[in-house]
């Protein structure tokens, strides 16, 4: 069996489980954010179930438009708020102690290895990164499982993706990535399982494990998983609060489809509007110009993404004619980087350092783009209106690239500003 | 059930940002949502679409966020369903458990244009196209989902789980 049907298998009280098998499975942690536990609260209270199934396993996190960005924003959170209050629910983050929520779970020990999470936001699958199941769901399915404590799956399909040879400079986790989404398209993992492995992962650090597993969605896959080892241990030994449990693939487990990608030939790479999938390397579009750099998401806005784009910010100044939003994941993150001077370095080279939120990301606040506007950003969805007007741009990249682009005020590679 | 209407169609990849933009989703109250559907891939779409209109779209439909909020809001703009050669996981998943009959046909998704009269019976999933006098045939459903259906959706079937328990 594959590490996704082992961890399904063993939530679902089974010794085995098959693809395409309908299985009902015990739910390690329960995930929603302030735009989607709304609906899930209000679908809780349909239920009947006078109480949830355990308040130590829902984390409701307010961060897509918190701190509160309007009125409307500032009645969902509430509701959050409230509810966590009524059922007394140990993981839920107020304003000031929350992060992005994908960055924040692994941070602080809440997912773990061998768990089974699901979540009402589709990049739920980063945990995968940790050797867990965990994947994105709908408000309902949230709604349901808060009430029994568990959820509905279909055993799926797993695809063996391997990364061999030696990572370039200034390529990361989210290069790689990028650049399998540009093979295999937005669909090209519809319904299965990203299995990531080889030698080059196997040296890649938690950070950049978790931006590839974060955006296995924009290939459609169902979740990424990266069977756990020592970078894994070493990672969560010292935040867990509880046990966990390291799952493997067997060695005659069965794929649908391998992929294998050399390394050393994959360069700093950029995603173009309007899909993730439409790639390029970032050396091939320094003709495009850019009015706002964002670095910062679930997908790139952890310590090490932070000091990734100090690196070649540090002696520059932000193009006077682009504006530059770092935004940390985290509280933890924020302090890291105030402590380490990174936040100076922004400050000083005509940067915003902002509070965490994923608000430019989705398009919610904190830097939206006008009409005919572009940005590149270390986020992981550039459709069609995802940072403001429909007819802004958004690039995607890793936070070197981001930040070499902020300095020239078009798309750059890091060697040209270092 | 039969589901008879008219046919707005659409490409692949249409994704949920496309169908309901995030910068709406500070409500989830579903007239709002409804006010706003379609709007970035047409933005005239919203005083466009009729009760009772059907979605005809390419492959993928429904990628991206997980946001519930768009079934809700192609729910609450009275459309009837959607018809697509496939559609993204979460996007599949949100329509059983809310109640948003959806049919995969690759079929149907070539030969209907916009326009289109059609009608599908649901419950064998053969869709007429009326227009065209032409009949294609969507996948089965499976028969969990089918079960979720006829429970009138995860909620109502939780409900009878809890009572049961
Ligand atoms: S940072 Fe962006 S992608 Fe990540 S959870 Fe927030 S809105 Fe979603």
């Amino acid at each position: 069996m594959t590490i996704t049907e082992k961890i399904l298998a063993a939530h679902a009280g089974k010794k085995e489980v098959s693809v395409g098998e309908l299985i009902n499975a015990k739910l390690d942690i329960i995930l929603a954010n302030d735009i989607t536990a709304p609906i899930s609260i209000t679908e809780f209270n349909k239920t009947g179930a006078d109480h949830v199934f355990d308040k130590d396993k829902i984390a409701l996190i307010p961060d897509h438009f918190a701190p509160q960005k309007d009125i409307k924003a500032a009645e969902q959170c509430k509701m959050l708020r409230e509810f966590s209050r009524e059922h007394d629910l140990s993981l839920y983050y107020e304003v000031g102690r929350m992060g992005v929520e994908h960055a924040l779970l692994p941070e602080q020990g809440i997912v773990l290895p061998g768990d089974l999470v699901i979540g009402a936001d589709s990049h739920t699958c980063t945990y995968g990164a940790l050797g867990a199941f965990s994947t994105g769901v709908g408000s309902t399915d949230v709604a349901s499982a808060m009430a029994t404590g568990e959820c509905w799956f279909k055993v799926p399909e797993s695809m063996k993706f391997i990364y061999y040879g030696k990572l370039n400079k200034w390529v990361s986790g989210k290069d790689l990535i990028l650049h399998t989404i540009g093979d295999i398209g937005v669909d090209g993992a519809l319904y299965r399982a990203m299995e990531i492995e080889g030698e080059t992962i196997s040296t890649l650090p938690i950070s950049g494990r978790l931006t590839m597993c974060n955006m296995a969605i924009e290939a459609g896959g169902k979740n990424g998983i990266i069977v756990p080892d020592d970078i894994t241990e070493e990672y969560v030994k010292s935040r867990a609060k509880r046990e966990y449990t390291f799952y493997t693939s067997d060695s005659d487990a069965e794929y649908v489809d391998v992929k294998e990608y050399d390394c050393s030939k994959i360069t700093p790479t950029v995603a173009c509007p309007h899909l993730p999938s439409n790639t390029k390397p970032a050396a091939e579009l320094s003709s495009v110009t850019i009015d706002q750099v964002v670095v910062g998401s679930c997908t790139n806005g952890r310590i090490e993404d932070i000091r990734e784009a100090a690196q070649v910010i540090r002696g520059n100044k932000v193009n006077p004619n682009s504006r530059l939003i770092v935004i940390p994941a985290t509280q933890q993150i924020y302090l890291d980087a105030v402590k380490e001077g990174l936040a100076e370095i922004f400050v000083n080279a005509g940067a915003v350092f902002s509070t965490p939120t994923c608000g430019p990301c989705l398009g919610g606040h904190m830097g939206i783009l006008a009409k005919g506007e572009r940005a590149i950003a270390t986020t992981n969805r550039n459709f069609v209106g995802r940072m403001g007007h429909p007819e802004s741009e958004v690039y995607l990249s890793n936070p070197a690239v981001a930040a070499a682009s902020a300095v020239k005020g078009r798309i750059a590679t890091p060697e040209e500003v270092i | 059930m039969i589901l008879k209407g008219k046919v707005w169609k659409f490409g692949v990849n249409i994704d949920t940002d496309a169908i309901i933009p995030a910068r709406y989703l500070n409500t989830s109250d579903p007239e709002e949502l409804a006010k706003h559907i379609m709007e970035d891939a047409d933005k005239d779409f919203p005083s466009k679409v009729k009760p009772g209109d059907i979605i005809v779209a390419d492959a993928n439909f429904g990628c991206g966020s997980s946001r519930e909020h768009a079934p809700i809001a192609i729910k609450a703009a009275g459309m009837q369903g959607v018809i697509a050669k496939s559609f993204a996981r979460i996007f599949y998943r949100n329509s059983f458990n809310i109640g948003l009959p959806i049919f995969e046909s690759e079929d149907a998704s070539d030969k209907i244009s916009e326009g289109d009269e059609i009608e599908i019976d649901a419950d064998n999933g053969i869709i007429r196209n009326l227009t065209r006098g032409e009949e294609y045939r969507a996948k089965p459903i499976p028969p969990f989902m089918q079960e979720l259906i006829t429970a009138g959706g995860l909620i109502e079937w939780t409900k009878k789980r809890i009572k049961a328990s």
